[in-house]
């Protein structure tokens, strides 16, 4: 009996203790749990609030436009610790499918390049890029951007509005070796005669009159687009996409005659198709050639001593000279962002006061930052202009500030099979196996059926 | 013991063959080849022919065509163009690479001896240029034929040899770039097909070259009369890689001179890959293709009638 009373007892002690236990274990368990939603409520919202300036681009992430976001992201992100950088390479080739496939899946980042023009225009008609005009002016910054290039982009885009970052802005000319025109008793041309003249005199004197690339293309529809916009004014291109003039009109047929009997004349040297973008500036900069068509972003080859070899007290800069019966004027120049970068609608609409303030940060910095780093010319406004500016960026800076109104480049509001129709035959009328009047027939015909579409 | 392995391997010989006939076990050897063969092939071909009966691309949409796109290209100067140097590039380089390759199986085979240093030398070194890879032999080219800044060794040549009049941009104009691809393409595949002709004529039986020399064949009619009909059904395998090949050339040209100038040496699968990707006109690049694979098929079909008629 009192062996069964101690079991009883016994028991009824082991329960207590089992039950204390169970209770432990349980709590420890119910603990653990809340720890756990705890943590991963932490860490969720900590992913919810973390912000990814991911930049899509053709530039290496140590060069350029994406270097010098980056350090100013990196810049804000020490006082935003929820803002992070990520940089993606695209070759330029592949630029255009990229971001075709990624617009399709809406799976833009935030920054990406992309061509004004045309292209652009697709993606904004699809609702995929953020409008910048009133972005700015909502974050107040509005007053960072260049006016001038501002209206060149949003032209580019029928005037839909602002919504290409000008991250570098260009203006093109004709670059000449100041030295051998001194050497020959030439002066910089106001007229496209005296240009033509220099070029018979340069090319008498054995001198290669100028350095083209004909691999690149563009190089060779420049030189047409620079006699059309004296001929017609800078609007020139925009009237040609809107039908009320065409490319076989009279002045585009001098244009394209011109480059036609210079290519005969050998003026473009033996092998300009064979010519690719460095070795055709090469010639320029090793003396080789004296004059060469390009916009100031070579200025970054002709400040490096290494690959200029005549030295950069020898280089001169001129407008596209006046055409007879012309009416533009030498205040009018052909001024560009190169290849542009825009933000994506739907990555900023994710979080717009984030990337807002974001924004508001780096693109007040950014021309300052791009002239004191870099020497490049933006599209953004310079505060603290650097003590030590090289003395061609000086020069552009000048003739920038005289800018009275801008042209675009030939192929700017051409679609791309248009603009190979304008590129792929060029080669062929600057040595001379298509005609002028071939040329502009075949390109009419494609702009047509670029309207018609 | 051997009348019961015979009976073994009999009835071993019956299972293998329950097995073939049991549409089960032959699906599961089957299936994983031909799901992997279906998906990496024939999905996009069918893909591909789907694509061009539509218009559009990825942002604006697609739009069916129906055959428009076919109608399209029989109008198109490009496309015409590009069909027109693709044919052009096959009907020279075909006969230049197995034309050359048999020289060389020829020189392999009746000069130089089978397994001699200089025959594995020489066999190696005309070999070599096939296991290049296609961006550095082209770029090579363009070197040897360059003007500007500095003469390519060919220009050089002319220069030391007085010929002023023959140096000229050969890769800046059409015509001239088009031999300069065409050699750059026998060059690099002559060894192939040399290797594959020679593997032939190592086939022929010994005693049928040396009866027919005694029947007094030699030289020129050693090779129209014993060799070249040995070789025919060799011959017909070669001309279908090679005319698939050069139909379908891209990377060479791509390389040495894209395209140009102009699209004087555009081949149609650089105008298929420009329209597709750089004109964004996925539904008409497609269409090529489409056109492409029909042309490539029906060369293919006709010499291999050509090759059932010769066995």
């Amino acid at each position: 009996m009192r062996s069964m009373r101690t079991y009883t007892c016994k028991l009824k002690r082991e329960t207590t203790k089992g039950g204390l236990v169970m209770t432990q274990k349980v709590l420890k368990l119910a603990g653990l749990c809340f720890l756990f939603v705890f943590l991963g409520a932490l860490t969720f919202s900590a992913l919810a609030r973390e912000i990814t300036i991911h930049y899509l681009t053709v530039q290496q992430e140590n060069e350029g436009w994406p270097k010098i976001i980056k350090a100013l992201t990196e810049e804000y992100a020490a006082q935003n610790p929820n803002i992070k950088w990520k940089y993606e390479y695209v070759p330029q080739l592949d630029l255009m499918q990229r971001v075709q496939l990624l617009a399709a899946a809406d799976s833009l980042p935030l920054l990406f390049n992309y061509e004004s023009g045309a292209p652009l225009f697709e993606l904004i008609k699809a609702n995929k890029v953020l409008e910048l005009e009133s972005t700015f002016k909502n974050l107040g910054i509005y007053e960072e951007l260049n006016p001038g290039i501002v209206g060149v982009l949003k032209r580019l885009v029928n005037d839909t509005g602002l919504y290409a970052l000008p991250l570098e802005m260009n203006i093109e000319g004709f670059w000449y070796n100041k030295k051998l025109f001194a050497n020959h008793g030439l002066s910089e041309p106001q007229t496209w005669d005296e240009l033509a003249e220099i070029a018979e005199k340069l090319h008498q004197a054995g001198i290669q009159p100028f350095a083209v690339s004909g691999i690149q293309k563009w190089p060779i529809t420049r030189l047409i687009n620079g006699y059309v916009i004296r001929k017609y004014g800078t609007d020139v291109m925009s009237r040609v996409i809107k039908g009320e003039l065409k490319v076989n009109d009279a002045g585009f047929v001098e244009a394209a005659r011109w480059i036609y009997e210079w290519g005969h004349k050998d003026y473009f040297g033996p092998g300009v198709n064979t010519l690719d973008y460095g070795p055709a500036q090469d010639l320029f900069l090793q003396g080789k050639a004296a004059i060469y068509y390009m916009g100031s972003w070579a200025l970054r080859d002709f400040n490096n001593p290494e690959i200029n070899k005549i030295g950069i007290e020898n280089i001169g800069f001129f407008n596209v000279p006046l055409v007879p019966g012309g009416v533009g004027t030498l205040e009018e120049w052909n001024v560009n962002a190169g290849l542009t970068t825009s933000i994506a609608h739907a990555k900023f609409a994710e979080n717009p006061e984030a990337i807002g303030n974001w924004m508001k940060y780096v693109f007040s910095h950014y021309g300052d930052r791009a002239m004191k780093e870099l020497g490049l010319i933006t599209g953004f406004r310079v505060k603290e202009m650097p003590e030590e500016v090289p003395v061609l960026t000086k020069m552009v800076l000048e003739k920038l500030a005289t800018v009275k109104g801008g042209a675009f480049w030939f192929e700017a509001l051409f679609d791309a099979r248009t603009t190979s129709v304008a590129w792929d035959n060029a080669q062929l009328l600057a040595i001379g196996t298509m005609t002028p009047e071939e040329y502009l027939g075949e390109l009419q015909k494609a702009i047509d059926e670029q309207k018609a579409k | 013991m051997g009348g019961a392995c015979l009976s073994l391997l009999e009835s071993g010989d019956h299972a293998m063959e329950r097995i073939l006939r049991d549409w089960k076990y032959v699906f599961f050897f089957v299936a994983p080849a031909l799901i992997l063969y279906s998906a990496l092939l024939l999905v996009p071909i069918f893909w591909s022919m789907g694509y061009s009966l539509f218009d559009g691309f990825p942002i604006s949409g697609f739009r069916f065509m129906g055959f428009g796109n076919y109608l399209r290209a029989w109008k198109d100067q490009d496309f015409l163009r590009s069909f027109w140097f693709s044919a052009k590039y096959a009907l020279v380089v075909t006969p230049g690479q197995i034309g050359l390759g048999f020289l060389l199986s020829l020189l392999y085979f009746l000069v130089l001896k089978r397994a001699s240093r200089l025959s594995v030398l020489i066999r190696t070194l005309v070999f070599f240029p096939v296991v290049l890879p296609t961006v550095a032999v082209a770029q090579m080219f363009v070197k040897l034929f360059e003007i500007t800044p500095q003469y390519g060794l060919v220009n050089a040549i002319l220069d030391v040899l007085g010929l002023d009049g023959w140096i000229r941009p050969f890769l800046g104009r059409g015509d001239t770039a088009f031999w300069v691809a065409a050699s750059m393409n026998i060059w690099t595949a002559m060894g192939f097909y040399a290797v594959l002709l020679y593997s032939g004529l190592l086939d022929i039986p010994q005693e049928l070259i040396e009866s027919a020399r005694l029947d007094g064949a030699s030289g020129w009619n050693l090779v129209r009369l014993i060799i070249t009909p040995l070789l025919r059904p060799l011959f017909i395998t070669s001309t279908i890689f090679s005319l698939n090949g050069t139909l379908k050339v891209f990377d060479q040209i791509l390389a040495l001179t894209g395209g140009g100038p102009g699209k004087s040496t555009t081949p149609l699968t650089l105008y298929m890959y420009r329209t597709a990707f750089h004109y964004n006109q996925y539904g008409y690049g497609s269409t090529i293709a489409v056109i492409l694979t029909i042309e490539c098929l029906l060369v293919t079909g006709i010499l291999s009638f050509f090759r059932q008629k010769t066995e």
